[in-house]
């Protein structure tokens, strides 16, 4: 579909007004909510996520072709949520207590909600305790946790003991990143997944939400 | 005492100090605080540190005001306190240098995104540097370093707003690269030839980078920048990327590690070897011995 392709084309080169016109026009037009999530905005910030992973472009430009998506995503959102089209799952992200970078974790929920999921952010200088009661509350399949700092980044234990104290450790997944951590401290403080980049975040909620 | 600019011109290689941020957090700093807070609350504690490098053999002593922009203070709602922890922060190294060793001051970014990608006006960003600069360069720093930037139009616009309240005093700019398959790019997409071409044009004396993934990730960011500046340059590496160890963050390169490898930024003709996160006074005594066992080495 040609509009699509162009929606798809607009979130690449960033053209928020352009995305809601095409968004609009594209329902006007009466086609599926669903194909234009999937075939426009969903296309277009894949498109952006592969050329970001192979480093062709960088975050000023996903910033503004998130924007772009955002703009459609606000015009659509009435009509997926009317016709009950399920999201792709729900993660609920944050920036650990004490740390205020969360560019890592916005870049996280933009490519997630690219991607269909749902996504709750709870900014950043999150408490342990309000992860635990946000993906409770909100249902979430997992819950995504950021730190830039290497004083900051052993909070991120705390949140995993306290999965494991709330009994829904491994049912809600657990997934960290930001600068300083690796694979290895992942695996030491028990979360499910180091992502070391958006993309990679993405790849881990699919798996996770399609192994459940 | 001879000025940095003078000494650089003439071949010297100048040492400078490591991290402060990872020293005030073994001294106990809480995670997630603030660390310029600790120059009003604990000024002994920079002094401290200031007197470990210098004792370590550094020639350059830094601020602790890399996060002391009012706009970066504005996020534990410290902008109040701006000139207050600034000040401090440099009456701290110059008590314990005096002549023996320069001091430098610290500015890192204001943690905001720029329009259009963030919320922050450019105007705004030059005038929290701006104000910044004023009470440093008052207070009497004898070099400046801009440092951490991954956008150069912030970088740029720092340099400019030190520049416009001090034009002789010597301003280096460092950014912060990630290795990519398509070369080093900061976060922001800024390659270190175009870094080093618009730093200059900004007035920066000095270029180079900090932080990192290591001493062999920044002699290859110093080999490349060679490539685009005939300008003297800085570079101060982490200790490696922190770890886990048996619930404590280690950093893995060691002082000997890091001293193996400096005479390869000097074959890159390096002007001020320092350190970043994780480096230590022990590092930069290693980094000391190292650099004057390569001049003593070269002038036989």
């Amino acid at each position: 579909m040609e509009i699509l392709r162009q929606l798809s084309e607009s979130l690449k080169k960033g053209e928020a007004e352009r995305a809601a016109e095409l968004t609009r026009a594209a329902i006007d037009g009466g086609l599926s909510p669903r194909a234009i999530l999937d075939e426009g905005l969903i296309a277009g910030m894949t498109a952006v996520g592969e050329e970001f992973k192979a480093h062709e472009i960088f975050l000023p430009d996903v910033l503004l072709a998130a924007r772009a998506m955002y703009a459609g995503m606000d015009l659509l959102k009435p009509l997926l949520i009317k016709e009950g089209i399920p999201t792709m799952g729900k993660a609920v992200l944050g920036t650990v207590q004490g740390d205020l970078h969360d560019i890592g974790k916005n870049l996280v929920g933009i490519m997630l909600k690219g991607a269909g999921f749902e996504v709750i952010d709870l900014g950043k200088d999150v408490a342990p305790a309000m992860f635990i009661e946000a993906a409770l509350r909100e249902k979430a399949d997992v819950i995504g946790m950021s730190a830039l700092l290497t004083t900051t980044m052993s909070v991120m234990k705390q949140v995993v003991e306290l999965a494991k104290e709330r009994g829904f450790y491994g049912k809600i997944r657990i997934i960290v990143g930001g600068a300083p951590l690796t694979d290895a401290y992942a695996r030491e403080i028990g979360a499910d997944a180091y992502c070391y980049d958006a993309m990679k975040a993405v790849d881990c909620v699919k798996g996770f939400v399609g192994g459940q | 005492m001879r000025s940095i600019l003078e000494r650089l011109a003439n071949g010297d290689i100048l040492v400078a100090d490591g991290a402060i941020g990872t020293m005030l957090m073994s001294a106990g700093l809480p995670s997630g605080a603030c660390p310029e807070r600790m120059n009003l609350e604990r000024p002994e504690l920079l002094e401290s540190i200031a007197r470990r490098y210098l004792e370590a053999g550094a020639d350059v002593i830094q601020t602790n005001t890399f996060g002391a922009s009012p706009l970066k203070l504005a996020h534990f709602s410290l902008e109040g306190k701006m000139k207050e922890i600034n000040a401090a922060a440099v009456r701290a190294v110059r008590k314990i240098v005096r002549e023996k060793a320069y001091s430098y001051a610290s500015c890192g970014p204001s943690g905001r995104l720029l329009k259009p990608h963030g919320d922050v006006e450019p105007d705004a960003v030059y005038e929290s540097f701006r104000q910044q600069a004023e009470v440093l360069v008052n207070e009497g720093v004898d070099m400046v370093c801009v440092e951490t930037m991954t956008d150069l139009i912030e970088a740029v616009l720092a340099v400019k707003a030190f520049k416009s309240v001090a034009p002789d005093l010597p301003v280096a700019a460092c950014m912060t690269f990630d290795s990519t398959p398509r070369g080093f790019f900061t976060v922001m997409g800024v390659t270190p030839a175009r870094g080093a071409v618009e730093l200059a044009k900004a007035g920066a004396e000095i270029i180079g980078s900090n932080c990192g993934y290591g001493i062999d990730h920044m002699i290859a960011v110093a080999q490349e920048f060679r490539k685009h500046t005939s300008l003297p340059l800085i570079i101060q590496p982490n200790a490696g990327l922190p770890q886990m160890q048996g619930g404590a963050l280690i950093f893995p390169e060691t002082p000997e590690f890091m001293a193996g490898r400096c005479h390869q930024l000097i074959e890159c003709d390096v002007g001020i070897i320092g350190g970043c996160c994780g480096t230590t006074p022990d590092h930069i005594a290693a980094v000391r011995k190292a650099v004057d066992d390569f001049v003593v080495s070269r002038q036989r």
